[in-house]
């Protein structure tokens, strides 16, 4: 990590401290912030989170570990998330899977080579009437093809 | 019915409700009224372990602290569910107001939603929601003029994890930890959130409060049946025709419901999520309800075409990746029904194995620590027992031997 960005970061979450807070409950809201803002949470914004509201980074590992919606290393710039409940899987959820796959050519799990995109599954949308769902970054999308699940993809910048 | 909010009918939640009414009664009333109220309307917790909604409120109104809190949980995770996100997008003003006469009843001063971080989506609009009642009075200080009664609420977002809607694992990932669940006692009514009393609510249990303040105990009482009280929300969804979300009266029966939205040639139907039971046909006059099919709202219904052991598979593989991991039944409890599965799948089960995983399916029932692995055995269960032909021969050409 060059100087600058590590500086850059370090001010975030100067600003993040003292916005959200210094006490422990601070910690899942301004991981959620740096998350956001850089797409995964650097060793080096563990330790600089964890000296803030002074506990050891390690703590701060094992939180982000636990919840599926924040990382460690690094990600694509966008997230789509195929929901695979059983009720997407039953209006077509495997064929959206593999026509995504196909067109951005990596398996689920996986990001793409120029880093635009990563594919992940998702436990549940809670759109299950409106079947199969996806999103992408924090949009849903309902009622998709395979057909309109790709348009979308290549709609992403 | 179409399933849209200007069409959605019901005797209770999707009843008329002006913003603020329910507060408008409940600051005119002592807190003690309302208990009674309450207690005399039976309510019982709508996110699926039922547990009397004045009982709660009253222990954490009885429990003496200078703080109190009252939370929302609004991790809606249990596959099959969405009625949560329906009332949070469309009837925001009996959550809150719920909430609202929930802080007055229980003398609570902060109000928190925990909204799942799948629903990011509904934070905005919820925020500018909560700045529209602030202006209105309905939060802030001195609430609608009672003098002494300040109320806020606000919003926090969940980071894709099941297990945080089980309430201590909730308030363990308020604090900023991992989302495991704690031992119990002691209870969140007396040391919750930062060791403080504590009272959560499901979103539809608050939405349904402030009809009751409105048009009393009895008026509530006269919906559903003695004592499943009032009515519920069903996230309907699989092979029907009209999926979505339908307000039915306790004691409705499954066949009911599915000519309501529509499914024919239906051949099972999972009641309660993931974690919920799979009935087959010969059951579908069972009743919804805390007595009979008890749920959380979720239905999902198959028609003759699924395989059964697929839609199993499908279960255990949700349990094993949201098992938190923290205690040994769940933890592998899981995993060793999900390989049993696998190993039907290929037709390499034996009878004895199978049966061993039975026992193990009990003996989580009765060993782990939290809800999850207490009930993830469920659709194992059930549908072993009540599929035995189709699942057990889905590698020798199905129930009918293939021919």
């Amino acid at each position: 990590m060059l100087v600058e960005e590590k500086t850059s970061l370090a001010e975030e979450i100067d600003f993040l401290v003292e916005k959200i807070g210094n006490d422990r409950s601070a910690l899942l809201p301004i991981l959620h912030e740096i998350q956001k803002k850089y797409r995964y949470i650097s060793d080096y914004a563990q330790q600089e989170i964890a000296r803030h509201l002074r506990v050891q980074p390690v703590e701060v590992y094992s939180v982000i570990s636990f919840y599926a919606f924040l990382n460690s290393e690094p990600k694509g710039r966008n997230i789509v998330r195929i929901c695979r409940t059983v009720s997407c899987e039953m209006k077509g959820k495997l064929a959206l899977e593999k026509a995504i796959e196909r067109e951005v050519n990596v398996k689920i799990g996986e990001t793409t080579k120029d880093k635009k995109f990563t594919v992940e599954y998702a436990n549940c949308l809670g759109l299950c009437d409106v079947a199969p769902a996806m999103s992408i970054n924090d949009r849903v999308y309902t009622r998709l093809t395979p057909e309109k699940a790709v348009q979308l993809l290549n709609e992403v910048k | 019915m179409e399933n849209t909010k200007k069409e959605r009918t019901g005797k209770v939640i999707f009843s008329e409700y002006k913003r603020g009414g329910g507060i408008i009664k409940a600051v005119s009333m002592k807190r003690d009224e309302i208990l009674f109220e309450l207690k005399n309307s039976k309510l019982k917790g709508r996110g699926g372990a039922g547990f009397p909604t004045s009982t709660k409120w009253m222990l954490t109104a009885a429990s003496i602290s200078e703080e109190k809190y009252i939370i929302c949980n609004a991790d809606e995770g249990e596959p099959g569910t969405f009625k949560d996100r329906v009332l949070l997008a469309e009837y925001p003003e009996l959550v809150f107001d719920g909430m609202v006469i929930a802080g007055y009843t229980i003398g609570a001063k902060t109000g928190i939603v925990y909204l799942r971080g799948e629903y990011e989506y509904l934070l905005q609009p919820l925020k500018d929601y909560l700045e529209a009642m602030r202006k209105d009075n309905l939060l802030g200080k001195d609430i609608l003029g009672k003098e002494g009664f300040d109320f806020d609420i606000e919003i926090f977002l969940g980071s894709g994890a099941y297990v945080c809607g089980e309430e201590t694992a909730l308030i363990e990932s308020l604090e900023g930890h991992r989302g495991e669940a704690r031992n119990r006692p002691p209870y969140p009514v007396n040391t919750g959130y930062n060791g403080k009393p504590t009272s959560v609510n499901n979103v539809e249990t608050l939405a349904t409060i402030p009809h009751i303040m409105l048009k009393g105990s009895d008026w509530f009482n006269s919906v559903g049946t003695d004592k499943s009280t009032g009515s519920k929300l069903m996230s309907v969804s699989g092979d029907c025709e009209k999926p979505g979300v339908y307000e039915i009266p306790w004691g409705t029966t499954i066949n009911e419901l599915l000519e309501m939205v529509g499914a024919e040639n239906t051949k099972a139907v999972q009641v309660g999520g993931a974690s919920g039971f799979c009935y087959p046909k010969s059951q579908f006059d069972r009743k919804f309800g805390y007595e009979d099919a008890a749920t959380g709202g979720s239905v999902i219904i198959f028609n003759e075409n699924r395989k059964m052991l697929s839609v199993l598979k499908n279960f255990m593989e949700f349990f094993v990746e949201e098992s938190c991991g923290q205690c040994t039944p769940c933890r592998i409890g899981n995993t060793k029904l999900l390989e049993g599965i696998e190993m039907i799948e290929k037709g390499e089960h034996t009878f004895t194995y199978i049966n061993k995983l039975k026992d193990l399916g009990s003996t989580m029932q009765v060993s782990s620590k939290c809800g999850l692995g207490q009930s993830s055995p469920n659709s194992f269960l059930s549908i072993l027992e009540n599929f035995k032909d189709e699942v057990l021969n889905y590698n020798n050409g199905g129930d009918n031997g293939g021919i």
